[in-house]
């Protein structure tokens, strides 16, 4: 390959500094201020500060509320990834497939991506309704008694639920274009070979589609981690009490909500770092197992 | 949301057009709905009753949606002239000494009559420092009452319950028999905490409730209480009492769809009610338990205070001070409590609403007054705790745990209690 053809230092970074300019200030900066509060207990209007050390750290590790959000999170992530990946990948496989109406079948998948978090976050609170939804009376018909905000899990199932609906749309377009990238020829090849339809999705298809679910899962962590806060916020209808609370909705809740700027810059840092580790992780092993072609 | 945010931007539109001799400031406030727009009515009325001053009322979300606001602002330098903070934000924004003027300093500077006194009891000294100064200006000022279908009682042949025994052997199960839930309530610590303090007497944290002193400790495991969350518990499992989990409104729709018989909620509510409604209702004081007090006390005010915040120039606090001398005026006041519900911040106004025979059209109007007006005791006047906010998270998580069988009542006590003594200290390390 032929060296870049810029003459002199001075240009190349003339023209990078836009971005990095972004960067610095909206990603350098207020990182560095989060972990400068981590430090300190500080009056909400900025009057007063203690430095208070690790206090703000050790703090989390022993607060029971914490660590339950902590566990509650990796619950929610695991499921919402999981089952927003499978769905549609079946989905897409099946879409695939189809000939006549393809284009109609498409866009019915997709549609609900235009949805914003909040609204899906709405609609599964009117289908989840304790006197009124949908879903709560199906349940009851099978003698189930559903309690939205009342139950615990029943609370962390509607937020799993319209979470994994709000994320199978992306999913399904991003498989669909990577099973329609997959030459015919090997298809074609695969078909000769070997009759079963099972075998030859996880021998020839599923590897050849793996640099697509490697990109999805990393967007899909992200998506369950961080993007879905509108939905939680919006099904705990802001008043949390004894519901499920994903990391990123506890920091919001101490922080914004309660006024404890120090306590939620600590729970930023602590979130920060493992989205560092999650990345390092899956690009270092996870990686490696992929072939790009 | 979307029809406030109109309103909103339709009022600024208003305000642009104003003449350019006029002093401009903002308000910024946690009024959706109805409450918006009548927020937005004595905003006009105040433009329209002088020339030299226009103010913009500026709707900023919920409670908690507009503190955080103001917060930010002030930390940009791009503060309103005035905030409206609810009661559980008030110790962030007293606590915090030269973010805001106090109300009584900013009238008496301008020159405007002001005297504690004409203020109603119970509304008094809530948003007050330790020397019983007024900081914030009580505006939309509520209490539980207890809100009764009129029907459903006069099916089960009782009368609305004046004490927690009453409610236990008579009218509940007489409710329950008639087919109804007995009881609903929307505010586990406002309703079952707070008041249940006041109402009884009770002291509620040292430092005479944290009006006098950052060192508080909060007070809550108390054997009342412990009693009353027992109580609860049981009648739940009777089928008198039902909770539909910590969301306000969660609670009050079963009340006003006529499966629950009663239910504790703001006297700010009547208004809503009153509209959505078609079976005979009315309000009652707050029942006390008789093994506890015979003598029940009165409740302090909900709902949120005016703040001015500071760093304005002159004629801008002259603005804001006439403004809040608008509302405090028995005419403003008797119009915001009629279309609102919420109680006339001073007795003048009290005075003339009752003359207007608006409490002989509506008595339920007048029970959260009644109820602010009874004799008070040494632990009446409020509380004044930092971080309360996350304090009242901490209530309703346990509180949710309790009832749903998770937690016993002294176990969830017992780390209420830690829980707020960790979030006070570390309060108090924050104002070092």
């Amino acid at each position: 390959m032929k060296r870049a053809a810029f003459g002199q230092i001075g240009f190349p970074i003339l023209l990078l500094i836009p971005q990095l300019v972004i960067i610095a200030i909206f990603f350098y900066w207020p990182a560095g201020y989060a972990i400068q509060s981590s430090f300190y207990l500080q009056d909400p209007f900025g009057f007063g500060s203690t430095y208070v050390g690790m206090d703000n750290y050790t703090r989390l590790t022993t607060s029971r509320t914490y660590l339950s959000s902590f566990w509650f999170t990796v619950i929610f992530t695991t499921l919402v990834t999981f089952f927003s990946l499978a769905i549609a990948l079946l989905l897409a496989v099946k879409a695939d497939k189809v000939i006549r109406g393809a284009k109609t079948y498409r866009t019915l998948l997709m549609w609900v991506y235009a949805i914003a978090p909040p609204v899906a976050g709405l609609m599964g609170v009117m289908l989840f309704d304790q006197s009124r939804g949908n879903i709560t009376q199906l349940l009851a018909s099978f003698g189930y008694d559903y309690r939205l905000g009342v139950n615990y899990w029943d609370t962390a199932a509607a937020m799993i639920t319209v979470s994994i609906w709000k994320q199978i749309p992306v999913n399904f377009i991003f498989f669909l274009s990577g099973l329609q990238a997959i030459p015919r020829s090997v298809r074609e090849a695969a078909l000769i070979d070997n009759a079963s339809g099972s075998s030859r999705f996880w021998d020839i298809t599923f590897p050849l589609l793996a640099p697509t679910g490697f990109f999805l899962l990393i967007i899909n962590i992200t998506y369950a981690l961080f993007d879905t806060f509108g939905i939680v916020d919006t099904i705990v209808k802001g008043e949390p009490g004894n519901n499920p609370m994903t990391l990123v909705y506890r920091v919001f809740v101490d922080g914004f909500r309660g006024g404890d700027l120090g306590g939620s810059s600590a729970q930023s840092v602590v979130l920060m770092v493992l989205v560092l580790i999650l990345t390092v992780v899956q690009f270092r092993f996870l990686e490696r197992r992929i072939h790009y072609t | 949301m979307n029809l406030l945010k109109i309103a909103a931007t339709t009022a600024f539109g208003l305000t642009a057009t104003a003449s350019f001799a006029e002093t401009e400031i903002t308000f910024w406030h946690a009024m959706g709905g109805q409450l918006g727009e009548t927020v937005n009515q004595v905003a006009k009325d105040f433009n329209a009753s002088q020339d030299e001053y226009k103010i913009t009322p500026v709707f900023k979300g919920s409670y908690e949606e507009t503190l955080t606001a103001g917060i930010a602002a002030f930390r940009a330098g791009e503060q309103p002239n005035i905030i409206q903070v609810f009661d559980a934000g008030a110790a962030t924004v007293i606590g915090a000494a030269g973010a805001v003027i106090p109300v009584e300093d900013l009238l008496e500077q301008n020159k405007l009559d002001f005297d504690i006194n004409d203020y109603i009891a119970g509304v008094r000294y809530f948003y007050a420092d330790a020397d019983g100064k007024m900081i914030g200006m009580p505006f939309n000022s509520s209490t539980p009452i207890l809100y009764y279908n009129q029907d459903a009682l006069d099916a089960a042949g009782v009368t609305a319950p004046k004490t927690w025994e009453e409610f236990a052997e008579t009218t509940g199960p007489a409710l329950k028999e008639a087919g109804y839930i007995p009881l609903s309530q929307s505010h586990l610590p406002w309703i079952f905490t707070e008041n249940f303090f006041s109402r009884h007497n009770l002291q509620f944290a040292s430092n005479d409730n944290g009006y006098t002193g950052l060192d508080t400790q909060i007070m809550v495991n108390h054997p009342a209480i412990r009693a009353h969350f027992q109580a609860l518990t049981d009648w739940k499992e009777a089928g008198l009492f039902e909770w539909y989990g910590t969301g306000w409104s969660d609670n009050q729709d079963p009340f006003e769809s006529g499966q629950v018989a009663m239910w504790l909620g703001s006297s700010g509510s009547f208004g809503g009610i009153q509209d959505r409604v078609d079976f005979n209702f009315s309000a009652t004081m707050l029942p006390y338990w008789e093994a506890v007090t015979t003598e029940p006390t009165q409740t302090f005010i909900g709902g949120a205070a005016l703040f001015a915040m500071s760093g304005h120039d002159e004629a801008e606090n002259a603005a804001a001070a006439a403004f809040f001398d608008f509302l405090a005026s028995a005419d403003t006041q008797v119009m915001w409590h009629k279309e609102t519900g919420y109680v006339p911040i001073t007795t003048a106004a009290y005075e003339l609403a009752a003359e207007q025979g608006h409490y002989e059209e509506f008595p339920a109007a007048e029970v959260g007054i009644q109820q602010l007006s009874l004799p008070g005791g040494d632990f009446t006047r409020g509380y004044r705790m930092g971080f309360y906010v996350q304090i009242r998270d901490v209530m309703n998580r346990e509180y949710g745990r309790i009832l749903t069988g998770e937690a016993t009542v002294d176990e969830a006590f017992e780390i209420i209690e830690t829980e707020a003594n960790d979030l006070l200290s570390r309060f108090a390390r924050t104002q070092g």
